[in-house]
């Protein structure tokens, strides 16, 4: 459904300087700088799928997503959604796909929702009946049926994503591009757009690439997971992997009896927390159980648990990780 | 006070960034009715091939054809590039070329009423321009103005193309309005241009875009037949031009602010 193969794209970016003189010496002979935003990325995601894209701030999933929907040219490679090449603009390929900016709208401001959705309508040329069946379907699903006739500018912020999404949906595109859906959304909203989104794609099947910087949204609709770090994509695949694969690590939360220092604990793991009676410990997997015997055996502790890593902390590490080992392979 | 002098010359150095379009679009919108006073004056006294009623009659037509071929894309692509709402423009399988022109028609419907008003003042101000149209030149007339009012959005969408490749196509915009200002026939009718000035003038897609409509609805003669196939070469170097600009500028673009 999507195919992406040594998609490659370097910015130009025009160095610019502060005096006149820069700037005429800037308008007769331009500078500029190479910025690599998205270097040799190749992955393949099945219809149907749910692929989460992870990777920190400036990594290149939005340059990547914007290549995917045809909005801008790679500088290198190829790609393939929905059996189209995006970057042609292909009107069939537009009516098969959709992208949902989480920091940015195209709802018009100053008017309700249900005006937006009537000219997405037109131009995706929805017949009426079709397109009111499917904005109570929608709006249904997302509870959101009395703010429609609201100018947009009075929705909160959770309503207005959820419109956004109604937008972004009604021509019913089959494969979703999703960039940071649950940005600055609380909790119950967060939880609501995520419900939404599996419900989507279980109803009709289609394909969903997401970005989110919460790990709660990964973690609850995707199976699979793209990491990228500078450009270069470095893990694809399940997402316990990806905790196998950089955090061979186990979490043991202790309650003490009593106040101990640091050092005491050094010897049995990684000191994450320590805080009163508190701690946490770092403990290679493979060493688990013997560590875990020792504790009991050396220490006053009044109870023990065993946990997964939080997937914010694995996915951190991967990051520090990254820039030592580029390629796949080394890591 | 310090508040109130802050924001004022915050607001004040905002509204100096349109210092240039601020003070165009005032003028050229009440231009037609300024120079109309300085023309019907002129022919009163001197040797002119119009009549003081025709004077004014033309720069209420060209007042008219001003409300109705009124275009600002160049303006708005220029934001839309700027805060990437571009991007939700590309997603849709609709050029924005026809989002943005019904946008402009529609306002041309919103503006219509108070256009109706301001010319029963003006007829009221101005008794000798009062006349009853032919119904042949007004129907004409009333077609070159909306062909008028395509020619001038297909000049600045080509224009606004150039969004793609530098933050000045606005400045472009500008220079052009300058030649339009002139060529028109907003500042005088091409009745009065010196010869050759004339005869280059009607060369250029400019007094198709005011003068041609405007005369035609006032009732004078002209000439139809040169300029017919002026405009539509104009309109097909554009129509190209915009093409080419237009997939040039999309391999271009970088989904700036998005
Ligand atoms: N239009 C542009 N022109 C020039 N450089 C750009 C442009 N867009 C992005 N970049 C640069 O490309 C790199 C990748 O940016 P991108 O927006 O793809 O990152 P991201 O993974 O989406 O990050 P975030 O999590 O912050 O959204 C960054 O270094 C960024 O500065
Ligand atoms: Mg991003």
């Amino acid at each position: 459904m999507v195919l992406a193969q040594d998609l490659t794209k370097h910015y130009r970016v025009a160095l610019k300087e502060d005096s006149l003189l820069a700037t005429w010496r800037h308008f007769l002979f331009r500078q500029y700088r190479t910025v690599q935003a998205v270097e040799g990325v190749s992955f393949r995601i099945e219809r149907g799928e749910v692929v989460g894209f992870l990777g920190p701030n400036g990594a290149g999933k939005t340059t990547t997503l914007k290549m995917l929907t045809g909005l801008i040219h790679p500088t290198r490679g190829q790609a393939v959604v929905a059996g189209h090449v995006p970057w042609r603009r292909e009107k069939a390929f537009l009516k098969k796909i959709t992208l949902v900016m989480g920091n940015k709208q195209q709802l018009i401001w100053d008017l309700p929702a249900w005006d937006t959705f009537r000219l997405n309508a037109a131009i995706y040329e929805i017949p009426e009946e079709e397109f009111k069946k499917r904005v109570r379907e929608l709006s249904d699903m997302l509870s959101l049926t009395e703010k429609l006739h609201q100018p947009v500018r009075k929705l909160s912020l959770g309503e207005r994503m959820k419109a956004e999404l109604l937008a972004a949906l009604l021509h019913r595109p089959e494969v979703l591009f999703l960039d940071e859906p649950t940005l600055g959304l609380d909790i119950n909203a967060q939880v609501a757009v995520r419900e939404f989104i599996r419900e989507y794609n279980r109803r009709y099947g289609a394909t969903v690439l997401l970005t989110s910087h919460y790990m709660a949204d990964i973690a609850a609709l995707a199976e699979r997971v793209l990491v990228i770090h500078q450009g270069k994509l470095l893990y694809d695949g399940a997402l316990e992997g990806l905790l196998e694969r950089f955090a061979p690590y186990r979490e043991v939360g202790l309650v003490l009896a009593q106040p101990l220092p640091k050092e005491a604990l050094l010897p049995f793991g990684e000191v994450r927390v320590l805080e009163g009676l508190k701690a946490r410990l770092l403990v290679p997997r493979e060493r688990l159980t013997e560590r875990v015997a020792e504790i009991l055996k050396r220490l006053p502790v009044e109870d023990l648990e065993v946990r997964e890593p939080p997937l914010e902390e694995v996915i951190a590490r991967v990051y520090k990780i990254a820039p030592l080992a580029h390629t796949l392979e080394e890591v | 006070m310090r508040k109130a002098r802050v924001l004022l010359s915050v607001y004040l150095a905002y509204m100096l960034e349109y210092r240039a379009e601020l003070f165009l679009w005032a003028l050229a919108g009440a231009l037609p009715l300024i120079l109309l006073g300085v023309w019907t004056e002129a022919a009163r006294g001197g040797d002119f091939p119009l009549s003081p009623g025709e004077f004014a009659r033309y720069f209420l037509m060209v007042f008219l054809v001003r409300q109705a071929t009124v275009v600002w894309v160049v303006w708005e692509f220029e934001r839309d590039v700027v805060e990437g709402r571009l991007s939700f423009r590309l997603l849709r399988p609709l050029d924005p070329f026809w989002e943005h022109l019904a946008a402009h028609v529609a306002e041309r419907l919103a503006r219509f009423p108070f256009v109706v008003l301001l010319v029963l003042l003006f007829f009221w101000i101005f008794p000798e321009a009062r006349f009853v149209p032919e119904p042949l030149p007004l129907l004409l007339g009333l077609l070159f103005t909306f062909l008028a009012f395509l020619l001038r959005y297909l000049m600045q969408y080509t224009i606004a193309m150039l969004t793609f490749f530098s933050e000045r196509a606005v400045s472009v915009e500008e220079v052009f309005f300058l030649l339009y200002l002139f060529l028109s026939g907003t500042i005088a009718p091409l009745e009065v241009f010196p010869e050759p000035l004339r005869t280059l003038a009607l060369l250029t897609p400019f007094p198709y875009l005011v003068y041609l409509p405007a005369a035609l609805l006032a009732g004078q003669e002209v000439d139809l037949l040169p300029g017919i196939w002026i405009m539509l070469f104009w309109g097909g170097a554009l129509l190209l031009l915009w093409r080419l600009l237009w997939r040039l500028g999309l391999r271009h673009y970088s989904g700036q602010g998005a």
